[in-house]
């Protein structure tokens, strides 16, 4: 199959601002689109920058906006896509090359949630007891390989510099809903303040965008219900 | 060109360079330097489990763990370090949980496990439930987690900041890392007492693989054109089931759970070879049984694939243990595997050898194992060596965590009393040159491009130098690689700039990649028999007598030497393998 790509560049050391280039490309429909990225790089144009590695939707590198979706490159494949494709970087962050963005803002956000286990040293010999149904709470927001496509997808993130965005709050309710962890009360006060949760308008980009399938807007929604019934 | 100064540098944000660094943080100045955001690390794409006998659904016992670990390693195992990875497994998981790993669980709350591929209860009578799991992501989980306790640590992150060149004292002591900041192309020389090397692997050496296409072996090779040894690198493993053409990787969680290898008559071919484990017998064989099946004409439609067949298995349990899995097939196979056979074939998977080391994670540098002063290896970079001939499935990420786990700590108490050794004059040279050398060489004609020099390499190491190998295909492929070498210092790259340059990191990668290759073969050529995942048709049997014993090569200024290191054994002699 024949494929036109257009691609917006920008090289900082060259562009003043970014431009769209067009690639004409056969591709086989099976392909990846990173595969047909690849094919670019490696046969026409070595300069064209992306990120990517695991190259099958696990690492969470290679998130871009695909005919004006969030997806990663490397897990939607050509037989899903018409012949004319655009390709642009995630919206919302300071372009560094072409398809690379600026990532310090994203991990910025998600650290301020503390994203890790706060509980007290366990005495015990062996493991901390949890029951699977106590896990099956916070299964889904484990999933989450922060690729931003959710945060980027959301379109109060676009306008707002202080909303801490959807990776961030799903990684919150990871630890908030994990029976282990005593720490809720620290990362509702912060989702609790301007930058957290009551900027969500419930749009549903961020679960549409996410390509681990986590139910984003509803991790959301339960941490609003958790500020307001003090649940956990 | 920036300067740095750490009590120590960790190369690598994988589960092994984490979990090493997390042991200094606070007590030690450490820099953790990676090419790709530390939860980016391929530890991430690990789907089945981690082993550890922690006897939580049947009886079981480390003792267990390390026979089976030194049987499926076809007794080049190092027997003292088995005992200490079979031993300290299952305080690694404990403190993994302990830090919030979300495993599945017992309907007692205790960490669950299943059955994985040569692990067996009381010395091979069957399959035991071994491996801790969350769900098939168990990797990503630790990757998670590991990141996790970074932050709350906080450790000092180099993230992409590209490995360029490893440096060493005038008398031979390692003394820092340059490395180059992606996002500037800035060069950075960071000066310390010790370094550790967790850079993963090198699949990328193959046009079949599960690994990433960040899986180049760059601190393997880097530190190898130091001078410092390789091991045992003609181990390679491939693993049975990739999916078929991508290479990506069905985790055998999925034999694991009940699926069952088929040829093209619907035959469950495993069971005429290994009549106990039948299709949860190792890696290697397995994907030998594969290969014999495909050359006997007995591929599925006569190609070179089989199926793997899930249709059996309750659907339930499908979409509770294998999602990923089975959503790697249906994405990029368009295959239901509840309903039809999965496309499989061998894919390379796995590197068995790498740099040397001690059970404390010192990179060692001949056969009497006399420590490299101030450098360190631990995961899959390094050989302890505790895999020998062929690893087992769950555990590599037990060797992430527990050798990690050693080095990390044996650092942290050498630096009491660590010098500080001076940096060679100009230590940013290498890195330099290299990297103005592929910016300003000509433009490449045709046969001289990266991408075509990498693509020559990955068919010849498939076709050569994977499931099967013999003199004949060894020297052939020996001599493609001796060209390539040729045509890569000639290579240049497209883009000139400084920004994010990944045409000028693709291009150093490849380097390295040809140089794993380069030593694999050399092992391979040496070693004359078969054993583990080395199978040369021209010496079909394992040769105890000449070849129970550790390959080293040395890159010289005048061409690569070999030498035997001795195989620790301490209870179990080598027997024949049978499953
Ligand atoms: C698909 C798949 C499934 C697997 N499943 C299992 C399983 O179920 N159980 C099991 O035990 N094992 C499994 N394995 C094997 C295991 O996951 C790997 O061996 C292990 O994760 C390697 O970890 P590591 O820390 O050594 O390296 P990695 O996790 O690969 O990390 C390497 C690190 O080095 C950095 N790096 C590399 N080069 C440079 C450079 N030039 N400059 C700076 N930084 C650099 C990278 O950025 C990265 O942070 C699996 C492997 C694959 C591919
Ligand atoms: S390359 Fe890893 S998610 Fe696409």
């Amino acid at each position: 199959m024949e494929y036109t790509l257009r691609i917006k560049r920008y090289n900082p050391e060259k562009d003043v601002k970014p431009h769209f280039e067009e690639y004409k490309v056969t591709a086989d429909a099976k392909d990846r689109v990173l595969d047909v990225l690849n094919q670019i790089k490696w046969d026409e144009d070595g300069s064209l920058t992306y990120r990517r590695s695991c190259a099958h939707g696990i690492c969470g590198s290679d998130a871009m906006r695909i005919n004006g979706r969030n997806r990663l490159a490397c897990k939607l494949l050509m037989k899903d896509l018409p012949s004319k494709i655009t390709i642009e970087p995630l919206l919302g962050f300071k372009v560094v090359k072409d398809l690379v963005v600026d990532m310090n803002k994203f991990f910025d956000a998600y650290k301020s949630v503390q994203p890790y286990l706060i509980a007290d040293e366990h005495s015990g010999a062996g493991e901390r007891r949890q029951s699977p149904a106590q896990r099956e709470q916070f299964e889904d927001t484990t999933k989450c390989i922060l690729c931003a496509a959710c945060t980027t997808a959301c379109p109060v993130t676009w306008t707002s510099d202080d909303f801490v965005g959807p990776a961030a709050i799903v990684n919150a309710h990871r630890f908030i809903f994990d029976s282990r962890d005593q720490g809720a009360s620290q990362r509702l006060r912060v989702l609790n303040s301007g930058s957290g949760v009551w900027r969500c308008r419930t749009i549903f980009n961020c679960t549409d965008a996410c390509p681990r399938g986590i139910e984003v807007t509803r991790a959301i929604e339960e941490v609003k219900r958790a500020l307001l019934y003090e649940q956990v | 060109m920036a300067y740095h100064r750490f009590d120590a540098v960790i190369v690598g944000a994988g589960g092994a360079g984490l979990m090493a660094a997390i042991q200094m943080a606070g007590k030690a100045n450490v820099a953790v330097v990676s090419k790709l955001y530390p939860p980016r690390s391929h530890t991430g794409a690990a789907q089945g489990g981690i082993s550890a006998a922690l006897g939580n659904v049947e009886e079981d016992h480390w003792r267990w763990h390390m026979f089976d670990t030194v049987k499926g390693g076809d007794y080049l195992v190092d027997q003292d370090a088995a005992a200490v990875l079979a031993r300290e497994a299952i305080d690694a998981v404990y403190e993994l949980e302990h830090m919030g790993l979300p495993f599945n669980r017992t309907p007692d709350g205790r960490i669950d496990q299943r059955r994985f591929g040569g692990h067996t209860r009381n010395y091979g009578e069957g399959p035991v439930r071994r491996a801790c799991y969350a769900a098939d992501r168990t990797g990503h989980m630790i990757i998670q987690t590991l990141y996790q306790q970074g932050i709350k640590n906080q450790l000092n992150f180099f993230d992409e900041h590209h490995l360029m060149d490893v440096l060493f004292s005038e008398d031979g002591q390692c003394c820092g890392v340059v490395t180059m900041e992606m996002s500037t192309g800035e060069i950075h020389v960071i000066h310390a007492k010790m370094v550790l090397i967790a850079t993963g692997g090198y699949g990328r050496v193959w046009s079949v693989t599960s690994n990433a296409i960040a899986g180049t072996g760059d601190g393997v090779a880097i530190t190898y054109r130091r001078g410092v040894p390789v091991m045992d690198m003609e181990f390679y493993q491939f693993h049975p089931t990739g999916l078929y053409r991508l290479g990506i990787l069905l985790s055998e969680a999925a034999r694991g759970e009940g699926g069952i290898l088929r040829n093209k008559d619907g035959e469950a071919f495993c069971a005429r070879y290994a009549p106990t484990l039948k299709d949860l017998a190792p890696r290697d064989m397995i994907s030998r049984f594969i290969h014999q099946e495909i050359m006997a004409g007995r591929g599925i439609n006569g190609e070179d694939y089989v199926h793997l067949d899930l249709t059996h298995l309750p659907p339930e349990l499908i979409d509770e243990k294998l999602p990923d899995v089975t959503d790697f097939a249906r994405t990029y196979l368009d295959v239901e595997p509840k309903t039809e056979g999965v496309p499989v074939q061998p894919t390379a998977h796995y590197a068995m050898g790498g740099l040397p080391t001690n059970i404390d994670g010192q990179v060692i540098q001949d056969r009497d194992a006399t420590p490299v002063p101030g450098l360190y290896s631990a995961g899959e970079s390094a050989c302890v060596s505790v895999h020998g001939a062929n690893r087992l499935g769950t555990n590599s990420l037990v060797d992430l965590v527990v050798f990690g786990r050693r080095a990390g700590k044996h650092m942290l108490a050498s630096l009491e009393h660590a010098e500080w050794a001076p940096l060679p004059p100009e230590p940013e040279y290498v890195a330099q040159a290299s990297i103005d050398r592929l910016l300003s060489a000509p433009k490449s004609g045709k046969g001289e491009r990266i991408s075509d020099i990498r693509s020559t390499m990955q068919k010849v190491m498939m076709a050569d130098v994977s499931v099967e190998r013999s003199e004949t295909s060894l020297l052939r492929a020996e001599e493609t690689i001796r060209q390539l070498q040729g045509a890569y210092t000639y290579a240049s790259v497209m883009d000139k700039s400084k920004v994010f340059n990944t045409d000028l990191t693709e291009a150093l990668e490849l380097g390295c990649l040809l140089d794993c290759a380069e030593a694999t073969i050399h092992g391979a050529l040496a070693r004359q028999e078969s054993r583990g995942a080395h199978y040369r048709s021209d010496f079909t049997t394992r040769d105890d007598k000449n070849w129970l014993a550790h390959s080293l090569v040395y890159k010289t200024s005048g061409g690569l030497e070999l030498a035997k290191k001795p195989v620790t054994i301490t209870e179990f002699e080598p027997k024949e393998r049978k499953y």
